[in-house]
């Protein structure tokens, strides 16, 4: 399998009234057909990566560094056309809340053939075919008379579809998909993902799908990456993770879920809040909430262990004693 | 649409209404007889009594309103008690004047007001959103009949370039578009389009950094659009908001600005008004005032009627 997106020593920092260093030091690759869970809690940096993936972060109040590359494209060195060419085009995403993201005066049909007619030039007419066409990909019942529909008379389950319709309209390698199910209920949660699944397979893309919701990751992922304090703190095969989480906040994060915990008791928690990321972390960031911290977690940044083929473990218990030399 | 445009015009009916009925109490509210202006000081009784005859005013409120109202409905607005001319003709020659100088004004005001917003709310935060915000601040503060004579001193008293009063040769009958007639409007007109450009200005630029921080201007960028494009998004978004501001302010406009039209002898509705009120012409009076409220119930009907046009989640409420 060849990687399409490859992202090495990726940094982000917010700078303005309060600088955040938002994303400290990501590696990541997205092979082809694979759907990628991104999972981490609120500020963990998954958003962030996303939209620095389509460089979408105001450059004003942003200093990336790094490397971001997708189809041998050095994608931080895109610019004006090239870049709007490949947004949309190559990689594409759709969004937390579809009320939102689109746009509430332009009918849902004029806005995936806006998107058609940007990438491919054809006619309007043409535009407008194709739009029909991806709304019954995404099974919106009655597409030819939804295409006039605006946005505010869907319901949030076929608002999302019609996110997805437009997001793949130009039949995208990579898909972006930043927590598509949090807005919705359980039941369509659910429909979405299956249809995502659908989706990935039929147009051969490779998804990244960002979430906070364990299940949700489980359910969709091929891999999975576990980020904290804008770093990576775990990656590979979803069920070697699942089975057996190496670094203690995924541990943490498998332990609070709700789902297997037995009635009566309390849910285990993980004790303490995220970390003020004002400055680089120059330990572990998650030390002070680690249940089995020790001295040097809290004095050098903890090395990246590769502990079987493919699962990288960002923590020093898992480099034992003597593997600290890795990072 | 069609339905929703009949609701707005069987809402506009009652409001005009008691705009009739309001303007035509409150004159008769303000103390003061009207006969006083047109009676000799040494009039006997019964010149006196005869003349309220005449004019109606002898008989019970509501009568005299319901006369009124049914000769305004075939279009007779009485004769200026002052003059003697049919006040429907006043009206509409005044009102033909200061439409003019009202939509000259909002060419100006608007255009600026819709520029300087658009590239402020762009530019949130930098020098050229400081300078925009400061010149619309400017634009609302500046007591405009102070800046009409200042613009007479400088354009009329020391350059010559154009003309301080009136509204060209052979007085406001005889109005044409040419060079001699239109350089009479420019010094009001740019008067009139300064506090329209600031209010505008100010409402534009606040409404485009809102657009522009929603989650669908991200996700515009997100699926490839080019600046330009994203730019129609946000001005269509924009628009219904806009257009409201806009159609407020050419009603004030169009209500004529007594001050303005002081300063520059501009034979408007508003001048009309101010001679009405002092001769205490009562049938000008109301029949100038129960035009401009008809004006202004028009245009916010068709305000309505393009925001619902424009954005179709108001054609729902």
């Amino acid at each position: 399998m060849s990687a399409l997106v490859e992202i090495s020593d990726l940094h982000v920092r917010f700078v303005g009234e309060r600088t955040v260093h938002a994303i400290n030091g990501v590696d990541l690759t997205l092979n082809a057909g694979e759907t990628l869970g991104l999972l981490g809690e609120s500020g963990s940096g998954k958003s962030v990566t996303l939209r620095a993936l389509l460089r979408l972060l105001p450059k004003r109040r942003t200093v990336i560094s790094g490397s971001i590359r997708v189809l041998d494209q050095d994608v931080l060195a895109l610019d004006g056309e090239a870049l709007s060419r490949f947004r949309g085009r190559t990689v594409s995403m759709i969004f937390q809340e579809p009320a939102l993201a689109l746009d509430p005066v332009y009918s849902i049909g004029s806005q995936i053939a806006e998107t058609v007619m940007r990438h491919e030039g054809c006619s309007r007419a043409a535009a407008d075919q194709r739009a029909l066409e991806m709304l019954n990909v995404v099974r919106i019942p009655s597409a030819k008379s939804r295409l006039a529909a605006y946005p505010h008379e869907l319901s949030g389950g076929m608002r999302q579809r019609a996110m997805i319709a437009l997001a793949l309209s130009c039949k995208p390698k990579i898909l972006l998909a930043d927590e598509p199910t949090t807005a919705l209920d359980a039941t369509v949660q659910i429909q979405i993902l299956l249809l995502l699944r659908e989706l990935q397979r039929e147009f051969g893309m490779s998804v990244i799908f960002v979430t906070h919701d364990i299940g949700v990751a489980v359910e969709i992922s091929d891999r999975l990456a576990v980020m904290y304090g804008g770093q990576i703190v775990e990656q590979g095969a979803l069920r070697d993770i699942i089975r057996a989480p190496s670094h203690p906040y995924t541990r943490g994060l498998l332990g609070s879920n709700a789902h297997a915990a037995p009635k009566g008791q309390r849910l285990e928690t993980i004790p303490g809040a995220p970390p003020v990321l004002d400055a680089v972390p120059r330990a572990c960031p998650f030390a002070a909430r680690c249940a089995v911290v020790e001295q040097r977690c809290n004095l050098q940044p903890p090395p990246v262990v590769e502990i079987a083929d493919g699962r990288l473990t960002r923590c020093f218990l898992a480099a034992g004693q003597d593997a600290s030399a890795m990072n | 649409m069609f339905a929703y445009i009949l609701r707005r015009l069987a809402y506009a009916i009652p409001i005009v209404l008691s705009v009739a009925l309001l303007c035509f109490l409150l004159v008769h509210m303000t103390p003061g007889d009207p006969l006083v202006a047109v009676l000799p000081a040494d009039a006997s009784q019964e010149l006196a009594q005869q003349l309220r005859v005449a004019y109606g005013f002898d008989r019970p409120l509501p009568v005299q309103f319901g006369l009124w109202l049914w000769r305004v409905l075939h279009g007779d607005l009485g004769a200026s008690i002052a003059t003697g001319r049919p006040v429907a003709a006043e009206v509409a020659h005044a009102v033909a004047n200061t439409v003019m100088l009202a939509f000259a004004a909002a060419l100006i005001g608007f255009t600026l007001g819709l520029a300087l917003g658009l590239i402020a709310g762009y530019f949130r935060g930098t020098w050229v959103d400081k300078l925009a915000t400061s010149v619309a601040i400017a634009g609302v503060s500046v007591p405009h009949y102070w800046l009409g004579m200042v613009l007479v001193i400088i354009f009329s008293v020391e350059l010559n370039w154009l003309p301080a009063v009136g509204a060209g040769a052979g007085g406001s009958g005889q109005w044409a578009w040419d060079w001699a007639h239109v350089r009479y409007l420019i010094l009001p007109a740019v008067t009139t389009s300064v506090i329209p450009m600031g209010i505008i200005t100010r409402n534009v630029r606040a409404l485009t950094g809102d657009i522009l921080s929603q989650d669908f201007v991200e996700a515009l960028y997100a699926k490839g659009m080019r600046q330009s494009q994203v730019f129609r998004h946000v001005v269509k978004n924009a628009a219904p908001t806009a257009l409201a501001v806009m159609g407020l302010q050419l009603g004030y406009m169009l209500g004529g600005s007594i001050l303005i039209e002081t300063v520059f002898s501009w034979p408007g509705s508003g001048l009309l008004l101010n001679s009405a009120i002092f001769q205490r012409d009562l049938p000008l009076l109301q029949g100038t005032i129960l035009v401009l409220a008809i004006f202004f119930v028009a245009l916010n009907l068709m305000v309505d009627v393009a925001q619902a046009l424009i954005d179709p989640r108001i054609r729902r409420a």
